[in-house]
């Protein structure tokens, strides 16, 4: 597949995983800080990948720098393995590291994720890389970094309380539906990255290691395995994830995260699971369900 | 159907061939080489070299033909080059008092040591589509050079200055480790070195709409041009096995030094006070727009209020650099399926309870 990519990476001239080691040991370094202080942003010296900054390039790094010869990489976008920004960090992996490559959640090693977390469990073992494009959760609030990396010392989470309590003075709900802030181990604020808030619970003592790479802003922020992560709520509001009347139309999964399709010009629409992994290994096991019904009946 | 929202690997494969073909264009015309293009389109090539950070004009050349011409995607391309070169030595100050000077113009005295020179510029042309450029091969009239060659040493204007105490001193000898800045990520506050390397890698236009807006009273300081010279330096480097510095290349730049005035403060009596600009290839516009950043950015260091976007470090340095504000907003293109189903339920579910609380109203009102 290497000689196809329209700049070849593949020859001698890169080291595996493109980075050089020395990068490598340093982003390794600011992992450990960032598995040693939860949900703490660790700025570390992020270099200029040959992506595009704001399309994965900090979760390209982590990726390149925890990736080995014998791991199994999977990289889904929206939930999907075949997203075209997906399919381009696949295959650039591929081409500078010649890893194996597969789409099942179960058998990754690493996991590249835009936007997603899948649905199928994490296990001990596995990494979680998250892209971010932003990963301060108060710069909205605040956009001076001096200012905010202060509230981040002082534990100063009051103006993101009240952000929150305004959206229930205004529309009777906390209105954040993606991107939704949590304190990772009762401490740190943290920015989950753009994944619906549907996805917030996986966060939270999920048996994978779970790494943030902002390569813009050169920031890297970590959950370590079995790491609380509560989102913030009110005794009165509790917090709640999205919720759908229908099914996946492909899979019929009521436990999914649905992607909403267009179907024609007249507002026919279908909801089918954003995960494509989880609807195929759905679809097929309905599939098997049926074939042994069938036989026994 | 469903298949067809998803992008696939063919279309990235065939996408590729696509540009290929556009940029190629009409295989009928003879293709252009990196020489054409680094001989004939200089300024692009220089701008590609300063803001992509590596001095290979070939390098540059074939960046510029690899994205048709487009300044920020060749840029783009040479920085994710550089980012995986070893570093084989942090060189010497470069000393630009002994420039091999091209060009060299002061803005402040009529005649100073060393003379003017007014070089290659197009300051002075008029600015009239010149047709007979569009034949090709046509016989171009020589400059004259002068009789005798410049001086090997030119002082700079801003030194002649110094003695009488009315232009603040550069307080930096130059022996301090330089911040890296594609190697340590930003922090604020930044010191000099942090700025300067911040901006000399910096968009020309951000800087050129900053520099504009100190001149139009945000931010107002009456700049002069104490000096801007072009010209090839020496760049050195002092191996660790030899102990003595050695030429590893002349590169050419442009140095501007912007002299500012300053009404003093209780402290500090009043005097004038440097911006500072410098790139790598000809590149006058980017000089000066750095130079008067860069002094209005010391706001703080001076004890002026900082009031205005160009006196704002963290607003000019984290928004200056073309190669990341270009990713992040062409980032938007990147399907967001996912965010946007999420925010498309919540405006539903609020458009449902507003139409709920209006026909509750109407109707009280109707009773």
């Amino acid at each position: 597949m290497s000689g196809t990519m329209n700049t070849d990476l593949g020859g001698d001239g890169y080291n595996f995983a493109f980075l050089d080691e020395q990068t490598k040991r340093m982003i390794r370094r600011t992992l450990l800080k960032a598995l040693s202080i939860p949900g703490y942003q660790v700025p570390f010296g992020g270099r200029e990948m040959p992506l595009a900054s704001g399309w994965g390039t900090g979760g390209l790094q982590v990726t390149a720098s925890v990736l080995g010869p014998n791991d199994r990489l999977k990289v889904i976008d929206q939930g999907a393995d075949d997203t075209t920004n997906a399919v381009s960090i696949r295959r650039f992996f591929h081409t500078v590291a010649n890893v194996a490559v597969t789409e099942s959640t179960e058998q990754a090693t690493i996991i590249q994720t835009r936007h997603r977390v899948p649905e199928a469990p994490l296990k001990e073992g596995q990494i979680l890389v998250y892209q971010v494009p932003e990963p301060e959760p108060l710069r909205r609030l605040i956009p001076r970094e001096s200012e905010t990396r202060k509230m981040h010392a002082y534990a100063e989470y009051g103006t993101m309380q009240v952000t929150l309590y305004e959206d229930i003075a205004r529309f009777g709900r906390i209105a954040r539906t993606y991107d939704y802030p949590a304190i990772v181990n009762g401490r740190f604020l943290m920015s989950p990255s753009p994944i619906p808030k549907f996805d917030n619970p996986k966060i939270a003592n999920n048996p994978a290691m779970q790494f943030w790479g902002a390569g813009r802003e050169k920031r890297i922020y970590a959950v370590p395995p079995y790491t609380t992560a509560h989102s913030l709520d009110f005794d009165d509001h509790p917090f709640e994830v999205q919720s759908w009347k229908g099914c996946c139309a492909l899979c019929g999964s009521t436990m999914s995260y649905l992607d909403e399709v267009i179907t024609d010009d007249k507002g026919s629409r279908m909801f089918v699971c954003s995960d494509t992994d989880f609807c195929t290994t759905h679809q097929a096991k309905a599939a098997a369900q049926t074939k042994v019904v069938g036989e026994h009946s | 159907m469903y298949v067809a929202v998803k992008g696939g690997e063919q279309a990235i494969l065939n996408t590729h061939k696509m540009i290929s073909e556009a940029r190629r264009g009409d295989p009928a015309i003879a293709e252009l080489t990196l020489t054409q293009i680094s001989e004939q389109l200089r300024l692009a090539v220089d701008r590609v070299m300063a803001e992509g950070s590596v001095y290979d004009r070939e390098l540059a050349a074939l960046a510029l033909k690899q994205a048709q011409g487009d300044a920020m995607e060749a840029i783009f391309l040479l920085r994710a080059y550089r980012t995986t070169l070893p570093r084989i030595a942090m060189s010497e100050p470069v000393d630009t008092s002994r420039m091999t000077i091209r060009r060299r113009i002061s803005a402040t005295f009529k005649d100073v040591p060393g003379g003017q020179v007014l070089g290659p510029t197009y300051d002075y042309t008029h600015r009239l589509l010149d047709f007979e450029l569009a034949a090709e091969g046509l016989e171009r009239v020589r400059a004259t050079s002068a009789a005798e060659p410049l001086e090997e040493n030119v002082p700079r204007v801003v030194d002649l200055l110094h003695h009488e105490g009315v232009l603040q001193e550069d307080n930096d000898d130059g022996n301090d480790e330089v911040f890296d800045l594609t190697r340590q990520p930003m922090s604020f506050p930044a010191g000099r070195d942090q700025r300067l390397q911040s901006l000399a890698r910096a968009d020309e236009g951000f800087l050129l709409g900053l520099a504009y807006s100190t001149t139009r009273g945000y931010g107002f300081n009456h700049p002069f041009v104490g000096e801007l010279r072009l010209g090839e330096v020496t760049v050195e480097i002092v191996p660790e096995e030899l102990g003595f510095p050695i030429a590893i290349a002349d590169v050419t730049v442009t140095e501007c030094q912007m002299i500012n005035s300053f009404q003093g403060t209780a402290e500090q009596p009043p005097q004038f006070t440097r911006g500072y600009g410098l790139t790598f290839g000809h590149n006058e516009g980017k000089a000066m727009s750095m130079s008067l950043v860069d002094r209005s950015l010391r706001a703080r260091e001076l004890g002026e209020d900082v009031r205005h976007p160009a006196q704002n470090e963290e607003f000019v340095l984290s928004h200056a650099d073309n190669v990341e504000g270009n990713g992040l907003i062409t980032h938007y293109k990147l399907p967001h399926y996912v965010d946007f189903q999420a925010e498309l339920q919540l405006v539903r579910q609020l458009r449902a309870e507003y139409e709920a609380a209006r026909a509750v109203q109407t109707k009280e009102a109707a009773e």
